[in-house]
């Protein structure tokens, strides 16, 4: 079954790409041998060649039509065969997805934890590593979530995509990328994990440069996995410093291995550091890479470039969660090194307040959600960095719902505004499209934790977990969290207002914007109900009292840490807060943007340079240009140019080539081609010649 | 075993280059045609035979098997065999041939005859590399492998062919000449030049200091490590398709061969104490070419200078000196082999249609050449070394072995993965994705013979991705006989000169003094 529940994903993935492929090579085939050259190419290939030619000259003629057509994109018929691999895949992913939901009642419930080994992967002296499935709650839950959103998305995509011309290759991508999402959760070790891990960002690559013909988006898609591969750099020099102290890259012996390591250290560049921090913190960069952290968060709202879908179940329910669940898998790690812990809590409020003020004045619906992801994330980490792991896989698992829908729901009305993107353009849209306007606040309410929709569960047991938590780093995160509980609440009503209410910015969109048609609204709506019922009934085994009893071994809680009791002890004001904030943020959203809309404006004005700063995501991306990139080119080209071809070509084989040249240049000069100059010398030679003779023979 | 089996599979070739010198003149279609006919099933053969040393070969022994050995010349004797670390290269140049003489089918008009000889004449000297067991026998394949490259390069290359095949034949030459010096230093020393004898002779410390660095002349020039490395972008570049492809794919892992066949094992304290030398260099190639890859103009050379950085890790993974970083040197080499090679296959199918390397002419290929795009896809992804290609792989046990010796090496090295997905997936972006250039219109996609070039190709990449172990198995028990004469002949040293060091994590040589 587990078996099934990750490889369908992967059947489906091959099987569009063969459908894609066959599609693209009938409009475009491939170069036939040049006929009759010798007579002696392959034979059977010959008959092919005229035929080939011909069909090539009509899908030429008429593809000229379409080119020119900037941004939009080649206009083309349908790929042949994209009802089918839309068919196979979608169907795919809900076997999928409910074999993933009876695992989660036999694991979790039931449990049955379980390890299926699949083959060996790499084996050299004392490393082993090998594909296997590793189905432990966590796990289970997280099967839950990737196979859940994948299928919904999947089936979403059936309707946002269907004018595409290339639906297969798009869900052959989303397939892939299940299946890759599917090994990360499954891994045993943590190389799988890492397979998993590169094997999503490359999904992710390829999804936001879907449409390729958009630099914009190809730009985008090279800033997502470069990014990520500078968090992928931390997360391998953590496997190796693993490997090094532990001598094995298993989850099993590590775990086991890992409280003999404390007391140990290891020298990094001068740096005398505690192993296991050391270790913890190159992981956790990892994570912060995928998870799209602070400092190497600025790939997350570029991504938007790639399909709505796609922002759905990549980059908001699984991929970037990632992070998250690598710590709380790496629990029995991080539980022993609280410095890497304080840091991860740290690097989480930053990020929670970080992305909030940003998401505060961003116009571009999609990059609203997007930093409201970023934000959300860092509340997740949050919990991981202060010990409450359950609480941050709750969020984690409340957020895929309702972020998903908030997502699917965006992309309901840019797909009923003819893919306009800008909320400023928007307004009034309630009456146009209701049901997309419900399940937009359903969202809303569960993102800005309205009593008893999910998130309200799980966000404010986060911020209880802050209050409580015992490292240094506890009441920064705190004050973070509850502030950005506001900000969250002020910019998602805020998105709410300008797109739904008001008056309609361009009527003629607003005239002509419709409600989608129902492959996309039966899975929002399945995400609606999910974001409530994510949340109550888990409530218990999350942050409850069966946390112990549901996730057993597969989160480590340290003796010491007492941080899921002490939550349910906290003064009734604290709780309070989060609730609070949420009705504070709301009522000023309300009056800024329904009551007075000139406020905002007004404020716009008098705090240019603030609202400048905030609307450049903090001048990031100009400072990693200035500090990362330019150099980087800089350099490379001096490398190229100076050192290649100055230095080391210059004094080693041109220079020598150089040097022997004018040296023959200056022997040829000797040979002047008249016999007395040669006899000439001759004579000086042999008068020489018989002096030395005559000189040394007398010395004796 | 009762035919020379090793033999024939060297020297098939050679016939197959004296058959097509005898029955076939001048350059009309239908020589032309017997010329890549014979050398087509020369090559094919000669891979099927190699196929049966597989088969046959036992892994569990670190011996060399397949043994020969003739007297010859009196001082030197002809003796060929192989152990678990040359057999994969030979396997690699028996399957990389056939695919070459494919590639060369129909963009090599000219002197077709001569071309396959010279192609033929060159696997034999290859394989000959590869299974020499006597010195003077392997410095006459080593360098007799420098003649047939050196013509390809001169006569079938691009427009500045003359310099870019003097610039590879001085800079190969000026180090081969200092290893011949230390093989004769090597047998005025033992009395020998007999390679398994000489695997078990105790050098004295002084000789192995200069026959090291002699041997390291020739190596580091072939591999090539940065700063000799200035030879291979303009050879890559003036080269035709195919001879990219033997030089990325097999000329230069002679140097890492060799690496592992004599600097290793003959001279053990010499490169004990040279290793900080070599992480240096290697770190530097890796880092500083990734650097230099970024920017260039033309596909050819970005590929070139990708390899040299690939082939930083390959010396940095062998003298990290155990077990995970030799298996990834050897993983990383043959994968290298398969994938760079490609990737200049990839390069050559568009400069068949275009002739021009440049990499601005081109963009938006994947509306015309859908097939293609995804083909080059997995070889770039395999080149940026992401896990389930077959580059993960290597580079992933040579950097976990390298982090167990030294943890700054192993530290800057791992900036070279982030590098290496800037460039390659620049040059995809550049080059497959974007709108189509109005001149690549009429562009057509990879037609049947391509197509059977590149299958077992992509197969192979994602097969050693997935499932390393035949390789990986293949030469574990001969490292881990080279790892344990290695750590002796340190040990021995160690112990001499100072007090028995604490074993593990905390007795690591760390002083290695990255200069950068």
């Amino acid at each position: 079954m587990y078996q099934a529940i990750v490889f369908l994903p992967l059947l489906g993935a091959i099987l569009a790409g063969l459908i894609a492929l066959f599609a693209a090579r009938a409009r475009f085939p491939g170069e036939a041998p040049p006929a009759g050259d010798d007579g002696t190419s392959p034979a059977h290939a010959h008959a092919h060649a005229s035929h080939d030619h011909a069909h090539d000259h009509a899908a030429h003629g008429h593809d000229d039509h379409g080119h020119d057509d900037q941004g939009h994109g080649p206009v083309e018929p349908a790929a042949a065969g994209s009802r089918l691999v839309e068919l196979i895949t979608t169907t795919l992913l809900f076997v999928s997805m409910i074999l993933s939901w009876i695992a989660l009642v036999q694991v979790g419930f039931g449990g049955h934890d379980i390890r299926v080994p699949v083959m060996e992967w790499i084996v050299s002296g004392s490393l082993k590593i090998d594909w296997a499935l590793r189905i432990d709650t966590l796990t289970a839950v997280m099967l839950v979530v990737v196979t859940s959103v994948s299928a919904v998305v999947h089936l979403y995509s059936i309707g946002y995509m269907a004018e595409d011309p290339y639906r297969p290759r798009f869900f052959g991508y989303l397939s892939v990328f299940t299946f890759f999402m599917l090994m990360l959760v499954t891994s045993d070790n943590l190389v799988q994990l890492f397979f998993g891990w590169e094997g999503v960002g490359l999904a992710s690559y390829l999804l936001i440069g879907f449409w390729y013909h958009k630099p914009e988006a190809n730009a985008a898609a090279i800033k997502a996995f470069v990014v990520n591969r500078v968090g992928d750099f931390g997360f391998a020099l953590g496997i190796f410093a693993l490997f090094a102290m532990t001598g094995a890259v298993d989850f099993d012996t590590v775990f086991a291995q890992a409280p003999s390591l404390s007391g140990k250290f290891i020298d990094f560049f001068g740096w005398h550091a505690d192993a296991l921090t050391l270790i913890c913190l190159f992981l956790f960069m990892g994570a912060m890479g995928k998870s799209a952290q602070f400092l190497l968060h600025t790939w997350l709202p570029d991504a938007m470039e790639g399909p709505t879908p796609v922002s759905a179940l990549i980059h908001a329910a699984t991929m970037v969660t990632a992070g998250v669940f690598m710590v709380a898998r790496l629990s029995p790690l991080f539980e022993l090194a609280p410095n890497a812990q304080t840091f991860v809590t740290f690097i989480g409020a930053t990020t929670a307040i970080f992305a909030a003020t940003i998401g505060l004045v961003q116009n571009d619906i999609k990059r609203i959600v997007a930093y409201s992801t970023c934000s959300q994330l860092g509340y997740m980490f949050v919990a991981m960095g202060c010990g409450a792991y359950s609480v941050g896989m709750f969020h984690l698992f409340t957020h895929a719902f309702f972020k998903a829908l908030l997502f699917l729901g965006s992309g309901s009305v840019i797909h009923a505004m003819h893919h306009e993107q800008d909320i400023r353009h928007m307004g009034g849209l309630r009456e146009r499209i209701p049901f997309t306007y419900i399940v937009m606040i359903i969202g809303t309410l569960a993102l800005t934790g309205f009593p008893l929709t999910a998130g309200y569960f799980s966000k404010d047991a986060i911020i209880e977990a802050a209050y409580v938590g015992k490292n240094p780093m506890a009441l920064y995160a705190f004050v973070c969290t509850v502030a950005a509980a506001l900000l969250t609440s002020f910019y998602s009503w805020r998105l709410i207002f300008k797109t739904f209410h008001g008056k309609p910015h361009d009527v003629k969109h607003w005239k002509e914007a419709h409600e989608s048609p129902m492959v996309m609204l039966i899975p929002l709506g399945f995400l609606a109900v999910g974001s409530f019922v994510a949340g109550f009934p888990f409530k218990e085994v999350f942050a409850g009292h069966g946390v112990e009893h549901f996730f057993r071994e597969s989160l480590t809680f340290a003796k010491t840490n007492t941080v899921l009791t002490d939550m349910h002890h906290i003064p009734l004001q604290i709780a309070l807060l989060p609730t609070a904030m949420m009705v504070i943020g709301f009522v000023i959203a309300w009056h800024f943007y329904i009551r007075r809309p000139d406020i905002p404006v007004e404020l716009a004005r008098q705090h240019d340079f603030l609202y400048r700063f905030l609307l450049n995501k903090w001048y990031f991306d100009e400072l990693y240009d200035l500090i990362f990139v330019r150099p980087a080119k800089w350099i490379g080209h001096e490398l190229w140019k100076k050192g290649d071809g100055w230095l080391i070509d210059g004094f080693g084989p041109d220079g020598v080539s150089a040097r022997v040249l004018d040296v023959t240049r200056n022997v040829v000069r000797l040979q002047t081609g008249y016999l007395y100059h040669y006899a000439f010398a001759m004579l000086i030679g042999a008068a020489a010649f018989i002096t030395w003779f005559m000189f040394s023979a007398g010395v004796h | 075993m009762n035919w020379p089996v090793l033999s024939v599979v060297t020297f098939l070739p050679l016939l197959g280059a004296l058959l097509i010198m005898l029955m076939t003149r001048g350059n009309s279609p239908l020589a032309k045609g017997t010329a890549r006919w014979v050398a087509m099933w020369t090559t094919l053969v000669t891979f099927a035979i190699s196929l049966v040393m597989v088969q046959k070969f036992d892994a569990s022994s670190a011996e060399f098997q397949f043994a020969e050995k003739h007297d010859w010349l009196g001082v030197a004797s002809y003796h060929m065999g192989v152990d678990g670390i040359s057999l994969p290269f030979v396997i690699l140049t028996t399957a990389l041939m056939p695919i070459c003489i494919l590639a060369s089918w129909t963009s090599i008009q000219k002197r077709v005859k001569e071309y396959m000889i010279a192609f033929l004449v060159l696997e034999t000297l290859m394989i000959g590399t590869f299974s020499a067991l006597d010195l003077v026998l392997f410095y006459l394949f080593f360098e007799g492998g420098l003649i047939p490259m050196f013509l390809i390069i001169g006569v079938w290359g691009g427009q500045r062919r003359v310099y870019a095949s003097f610039k590879f034949f001085l800079y190969t030459l000026a180090g081969s000449v200092l290893m011949l010096l230390a093989i004769m230093a090597m047998y005025w020393q033992a009395g020998t030049t007999d390679i398994p004898t000489l695997l078990r002779y105790n050098f004295p410390a002084g000789l192995q200091t200069w026959a090291w660095l002699a041997f390291f002349a020739s190596f580091a020039v072939k591999m090539p490590m940065w700063p000799v490395h200035t030879w291979l972008p303009d050879a890559h570049v003036e080269a035709p398709t195919a001879g990219s492809v033997i030089l990325a794919a097999i000329l230069l892992k002679m140097g890492g061969y060799g690496f592992l066949r004599f600097s290793l094992p003959m001279f053990p304290l010499a490169s004990h104490d040279f290793t900080p030398l070599v992480y240096t260099m290697s770190v530097v190639a890796i880092i500083y070419t990734s650097l230099v890859a970024l920017m260039q103009e033309d596909v050819k050379k970005l590929i070139a200078y990708s390899s040299v950085a690939h082939m930083g890790f390959v010396t940095m993974g062998i003298f990290a000196a155990n077990q995970q970083g030799i298996a990834g040197a050897v993983f990383q080499m043959i994968s290298h082999g398969i994938v760079s090679g490609a990737l200049f296959l990839c390069v050559g199918v568009v400069y068949d249609r275009m002739h021009t390397r440049e990499i601005a002419f081109y963009g938006g290929l994947v509306t015309r050449m859908p097939l293609y795009a995804m083909i080059f896809l997995v070889f770039t992804l395999a080149n940026v070394g992401l896990p389930g290609t077959s580059g993960f792989v290597g580079e992933f046990l040579s950097l976990i072995g390298t982090f167990k010796t030294s943890v700054p090496v192993a530290s800057l090295a791992t900036i070279g993965v982030i590098l290496s997905a800037a460039y390659a997936l620049w040059l995809y972006r550049k080059m497959i994705f974007g709108t189509l250039k109005p001149a690549l219109e009429g562009i057509k996609d990879i037609g049947l013979r391509e197509a059977v070039i590149f299958a077992p190709l992509v197969i192979l990449t994602i097969l050693f991705g997935v499932a390393p172990k035949p390789v990986l198995d293949m030469s574990a028990t001969s490292i881990a006989q080279l790892l344990d004469g290695y750590n002796k002949a340190i040990g021995v040293k160690t112990a001499a000169t100072q007090s028995a060091p604490a074993s593990g994590l905390e007795a690591r040589i760390i002083p290695v003094s990255v200069a950068r």
